[in-house]
């Protein structure tokens, strides 16, 4: 049994909890709020539905950017999903034939991996400025094309960093093994390796959706006029008071972050339990 | 074997990793449905070996023939070569059925095909039934079954096995040593056996290739091993030995007399053998008889029990002799009457059990 807390302690753990997550719930609250003056978010009357049933509403404008945000981060994690695994794969695997020339390039690959993880290091207003610099000069024009780009680049180390955790462990025997029963590198890619990255792939793609749809700095900077992505529809309508749809929005925004997250947790814990129980089953005989 | 025939050969072998070289020039021929065992300590180069007949290595130098033919530098999956690895290295996400139908699946043979030739090579490993489970729901032993049926489905020339029972407690290895040696006879496939364990190498192998450090230090039939070993550390990896000093006295046409702590002792001699020189001679401690009395044969050798216990069927001894020098006997108890500790006692031997050895001792080059 664990030592019991101290009430100091719990009492330090609900203050840390109310102060994190009681402004998450007063929007939460008052997105059922049903007082529809001025005062929408300083006196709560009574339930009601009325903000969300309304919320999607042409008059309302909240269901375009909606669409755009969803596709937005469809297309990036598609395109993050290839080029994650691709280059996780990539600077993993060991190359049978050319061990001189693996050797050689192991700098090479080892200077790659970092290069893969700095998008989430570079501070997102940086990352913002230089994006919207770059398709500046390219003369690209600012709108979806923009978007999806920009977010690939934030969202391919989330991917790379599961994929190749997962690859890591994977024992090298299995992929030599396949070759020994006739398989082709790209057979044993298919049928061996990719089967088995696949959980941390989904896990990956899961997380970066999340950070996708929740992006709102570098898509300021990269947005074009015709797009308006969901952070930046709230972020144009709080500028005079937060209207009362913001919060039944916000709630149906963390609803699915949630989810998703917790999906995501609870799949990765599934994979590493089932791992767990091949590895003591491997000591058993 | 009637009619030896080659069907795999290893020439000149040699593998550098960096600057450490693992193999050093190996040949090697190995004869079809022959049982051959790679035997030696934990990095003397077996595994590589293996690797390089599997092709998941290329040698630094050297050629590897199958049937005559060079497969050197043809890759993996398409060598008519399969390999047991270590650890089994199931795929963890396929259930048995589809391991074992792994190789054939490939070839593109047909559904029903496939059906029939897992089915029997369960039946072969003795695992029908076990079709839908995942490696992870079987047993030790139950993977070394999948890892065996999924390479010999494809029925290899060759059937490489990297330490297969290392992960497998006593019992179970004892066990599997029979059936596998049972299979392999069953099937005609030539096997190619990688172990450290001198017992597995002793009871299951045609021919055994003992290693060290990158070379073929002797190879010979298990019982060609053990009874004559040609080095110093072939004699003493391979069951329990006695390695004593002497001198050569006189070569003879049938024989050499040897100087040991002042006895003239004969022994076969050896072409290599220089007169004068410092030897070895290996006697096995459980060819070695203990006496009271002097006794008539040439081959002994007098000294002081300075040890003895009761071991089961034998008594393990030990006999310091006159020059300082200590035997290990390992004498049977049947019918004994021991001499007390501390007593002049005499060991000998049948003179073809005395084998004059190479000192290898020294040529660590590591």
């Amino acid at each position: 049994m664990r030592k019991k807390n101290p009430a100091w302690a719990n009492v330090y753990m609900a203050l840390l909890l109310l102060l994190l997550y009681l402004p998450v719930l007063v929007v939460v609250l008052f997105s059922f709020n049903s007082n529809p003056g001025r005062t929408a978010n300083f006196l709560f009357e009574g339930f009601s539905l009325q903000w969300y049933e309304s919320l999607f509403d042409p008059a309302t404008g909240y269901g375009e950017p909606l669409r755009t945000s969803l596709m937005l981060a469809l297309w990036s994690v598609l395109l993050s999903a290839a080029l994650g695994t691709l280059g996780a794969i990539g600077l993993t695997r060991r190359p049978l034939r050319r061990r001189l020339l693996a050797r050689a390039g192991s700098a090479a690959l080892s200077f790659g991996e970092q290069v893969a993880v700095l998008p989430i290091m570079v501070p997102e207003l940086v990352l913002g400025i230089a994006l919207m610099a770059l398709f500046t000069l390219m003369g690209l024009p600012f709108g979806m094309v923009t978007l999806v780009l920009s977010h690939v680049v934030f969202c391919v180390p989330y991917i790379f960093i599961t994929v190749k955790g997962r690859l890591a462990n994977l024992d090298p025997a299995l992929e030599e093994a396949a070759r020994d029963l006739g398989a082709s590198p790209m057979q044993a890619l298919y049928t061996i390796t990719l089967p088995l990255a696949l959980p941390a792939v989904v896990s990956g793609c899961l997380l970066a959706f999340a950070m996708s749809m929740d992006d709102f700095v570098i898509s300021f900077f990269v947005n074009g006029p015709t797009t308006n992505t969901l952070p930046l529809k709230i972020y144009s309508s709080v500028k005079v008071g937060v209207p009362p749809h913001v919060n039944a929005l916000c709630t149906l925004m963390l609803a699915v972050v949630f989810l998703v997250v917790a999906i995501s947790q609870l799949y990765s814990a599934r994979v590493n339990r089932r791992r767990q129980v091949q590895a003591s089953g491997g000591a058993r005989i | 074997m009637a009619d030896p025939q080659v069907l795999l050969s290893l020439r000149g072998l040699k593998k550098t990793f960096d600057t450490q070289e693992a193999l050093a020039g190996l040949d090697l021929d190995v004869y079809a449905g022959e049982f051959i065992t790679l035997l030696g300590p934990s990095g003397c180069g077996k595994t590589t070996t293996l690797r390089i007949i599997a092709g998941l290595e290329l040698p630094t130098q050297g050629s590897v023939f199958l049937d005559g033919e060079d497969i050197t530098y043809l890759a993996p999956e398409k060598r008519a070569v399969n390999t047991v690895f270590q650890n089994y290295a199931l795929f963890p996400h396929m259930n048995v059925y589809k391991n074992i139908a792994y190789g054939l699946s490939l070839k593109g043979v047909g559904r029903q095909e496939i059906a029939r030739r897992v089915g029997e090579m369960l039946e072969l490993v003795q695992l029908s039934g076990y079709e839908k489970r995942l490696p992870s729901q079987l047993s030790g032993g139950q993977r070394q079954r999948v890892a065996i049926a999924r390479s010999l489905i494809l029925s290899p020339r060759v059937l490489l096995l990297d330490e297969p029972l290392g992960a497998l407690d006593l019992q179970l290895r004892r066990a599997m040593q029979h059936e596998l040696k049972d299979m392999q006879q069953q099937l005609g496939i030539t096997f190619i056996y990688i172990t450290h364990d001198q017992e597995e190498a002793l009871t299951m192998s045609d021919r055994i290739a003992l290693m060290r450090e990158g070379r073929f230090v002797q190879l010979d039939t298990p019982r060609g091993l053990y009874e004559q070993p040609r080095t110093a550390f072939a004699a003493s990896f391979i069951g329990e030995t006695n390695l004593i000093n002497a001198r050569a006295e006189a070569v003879k046409e049938d024989g050499v007399l040897l100087d040991i702590a002042g006895f003239h002792v004969p022994c076969a001699s050896e072409d290599w053998l220089t007169p004068g020189e410092p030897l070895l001679l290996s006697l096995r401690a459980q060819r070695l008889h203990l006496s009271r009395e002097p006794v008539s044969t040439p081959c002994r050798l007098s000294g002081t029990l300075v040890e003895s216990h009761y071991a089961g069927g034998e008594r393990a001894s030990l006999v310091r002799l006159d020059d300082g020098q200590v035997l290990h006997t390992r004498a049977s108890t049947e019918g004994e009457d021991l001499p007390e500790i501390g007593s002049q006692v005499y060991v000998w031997w049948q003179q073809e059990s005395g084998v004059l050895v190479r000192d290898d001792r020294e040529d660590v080059h590591a």
